[in-house]
């Protein structure tokens, strides 16, 4: 008891009074949701849709069902492509804005910025429309002999992962950009003085001066894409289902919830590893972490310190 | 010293990429053709058919309505948040800013999927009110980590210079503290709506009868493959989404700049 008297009197009221409203809102709507999650998966379902009244370990016994490695394994693959990719493009992106002269820069973030704010099913909405059968973009693969005239650009595992790297690659420019304005180029010209080639200059000098933006963007891209959902529905086939349209399955069209928070269970879980990766890697770099977070967010609302 | 080309055509690239679709949406929209695909003349019909559709009209008045409530609601918790994590540093506060954290890097089905579950659990009805808790509850922590930025960047020793010399403590708030932050809460603000306006995991999940909103029913049209008004739809939305980005970033400018020479000025 006196323990939490130490503890409490610590904390002011007026520090309790700025903190509470936050911390209490997360704490109803997002704690205690992610929680039910995992107790649900151990609830049977009744024959309504709803969630029965006993406990059971079927639901988690049944993720060994040779269906779901498969579902786990493409949604983990997809997602690192998609990370790989993204952050394959977005260095010498966010290298070639840092050096823009400032005034183009200004209008050249900008347009990387406006795909990010346009509205998310639009995009996918647009993508469905050049990807389509009868669309000009096959008329003209097909008559230039790239694609065959059976082959399809849609419902397949490579049309998701084209759709995920338009989706995320302003998330990985952002924090890269961020990271990448706030590097010495004269770094660079001082590597070449001394020597080193170009590219040498920029994988040894470059790469590691934003080697924390890199971090941020791998999982700015990572965490989410292995929670996609929309575009696995939209623009994948029969087969090439991930983890968060399996989840929404199990919702609306099986409605089964406790195996459908099993699944979600599962990719908790999978989330949680590249995160704690991250932290291992920020290990006591909370404060500079945190800069970097509301540098990368200014990016995206354009307002500059 | 000569530089390479690649950098530039990357970028050349990813530009072309972020906008082919968007540009073959925005011809497809002025195609008088029913499936797309081949050019049959230029026609406005399908904008003409969006401003009779009520559907449309309704689900834009539902979208807007929560985008509004979640974005004050954020806007107002999001800057005490803000505060608190800059003023104190205690136990409560790290705990605190880790909540903060989790939903920026939490993946929207998560949210959507135990939000739905929590509702059915405690045996809330969907609608209206829980997309506004399940929209404040992803926008919050961006408002609180926008306006931290600007707290971050603030010198606190200036409103006790203004108090000693005079000024009451509201007096020191309003007129120096206020003036630094509004671009932060405001970006913060817009950050949240654009979320809201877009928003369609967390909705779908949280929606019930009468609460459709502008994404769900772009993703119900796009499902029943009755697409003729979409592309109309989605030109619209492109045109508005261009005017606030450019708007947002030229205000944004001046603000800080406003602000820039009052703190020259104060100083000086």
């Amino acid at each position: 008891m006196s323990k939490l008297n130490g503890r409490l009197r610590g904390i002011n009221l007026g520090e309790l009074m700025l903190t509470l409203p936050s911390l209490g809102w997360l704490m109803v709507f997002f704690i205690l949701p992610s929680l039910i999650i995992f107790a649900i998966a151990f609830r049977t379902a009744d024959a309504y849709g709803g969630i029965g009244d006993s406990w059971t370990l079927e639901t988690i016994l049944r993720l060994v069902n040779p269906n779901y490695p498969g579902i786990i394994w493409r949604t983990i693959w997809l997602s690192v492509s998609n990370t790989v990719i993204c952050l394959a493009v977005s260095i010498p992106v966010a290298y070639y804005l840092a050096r823009m002269d400032r005034r183009w820069r200004q209008w050249a973030m900008l347009l990387v910025v406006v795909p990010f704010w346009t509205n998310f099913l639009v995009r996918v909405f647009a993508w469905k429309t050049l990807l389509h059968t009868d669309g000009t973009l096959r008329h003209f693969l097909v008559w230039t002999g790239i694609l065959g005239a059976d082959q399809p650009l849609l419902y397949n595992s490579g049309s998701i992962l084209l759709v995920l790297v338009y989706t995320y690659l302003p998330f990985a420019i952002l924090p890269l950009y961020a990271a990448a304005e706030k590097f010495d180029f004269n770094l660079l010209e001082a590597a070449r003085d001394l020597g080193a080639s170009s590219p040498h200059a920029f994988f040894s000098v470059f790469m590691p001066g934003i080697s924390r933006g890199i971090v941020t963007a791998s999982i700015m891209v990572l965490v989410p894409s292995l929670g996609s959902y929309v575009i696995p529905e939209m623009l994948g086939g029969v087969d090439s289902d991930m983890l968060g349209n399996k989840i929404a399955q199990y919702v609306y069209t099986e409605r089964n919830l406790p195996r459908a928070s099993a699944l979600a269970a599962v990719l908790i879980l999978t989330v949680l590893i590249p995160l704690l990766g991250m932290m291992y890697i920020n290990n006591r770099r909370q404060t500079r972490d945190r800069k970097e977070i509301t540098d990368t967010l200014s990016h995206h609302t354009g307002i500059r310190a | 010293m000569k530089r390479s080309l690649f950098p530039g055509l990357t970028l050349v690239f990813c530009l072309v990429f972020f906008y082919l679709p968007l540009a073959v949406v925005v011809v497809g929209s002025f195609n008088d053709s029913r499936f797309g695909g081949d050019w049959r003349g230029f026609t406005l019909k399908y904008y003409n058919q969006l401003l009779r559709d009520r559907e449309i009209r309704g689900a834009l008045e539902n979208t807007l309505v929560i985008a509004f409530w979640s974005t004050l609601t954020c806007m107002v918790l999001g800057t005490m948040a803000a505060f608190a994590l800059h003023r104190h540093r205690s136990r409560l506060q790290f705990f605190h800013l880790s909540l903060i954290y989790s939903p920026l890097v939490a993946p929207e089905i998560l949210m959507g999927i135990s939000l739905l579950l929590f509702f059915g659990a405690v045996g809330a009805d969907l609608g209206m009110t829980t997309i506004y808790l399940g929209h404040v509850t992803f926008c919050l922590s961006y408002v609180a980590m926008t306006v931290l930025g600007r707290l971050q960047d603030f010198d606190f020793s200036l409103i006790d210079a203004a108090r000693d010399l005079g000024a009451s403590s509201w007096t020191a708030t309003r007129k120096i503290l206020l003036p630094v932050i509004a671009p932060g809460i405001i970006a913060g603000g817009l950050l949240a709506f654009t979320l809201s306006l877009d928003d369609f995991v967390v909705t779908f999940f949280l929606s019930g009868a009468g609460s459709k909103t502008l994404p769900i029913y772009i993703y119900s049209s796009i499902k029943r493959g009755s697409t003729t008004k979409l592309n109309a739809l989605s030109a619209i939305l492109l045109v508005v989404t261009f005017l606030v980005v450019i708007i947002s970033h030229f205000t944004a400018g001046r603000l800080d700049r406003s602000e820039k020479t009052k703190e020259a000025k104060a100083s000086g």
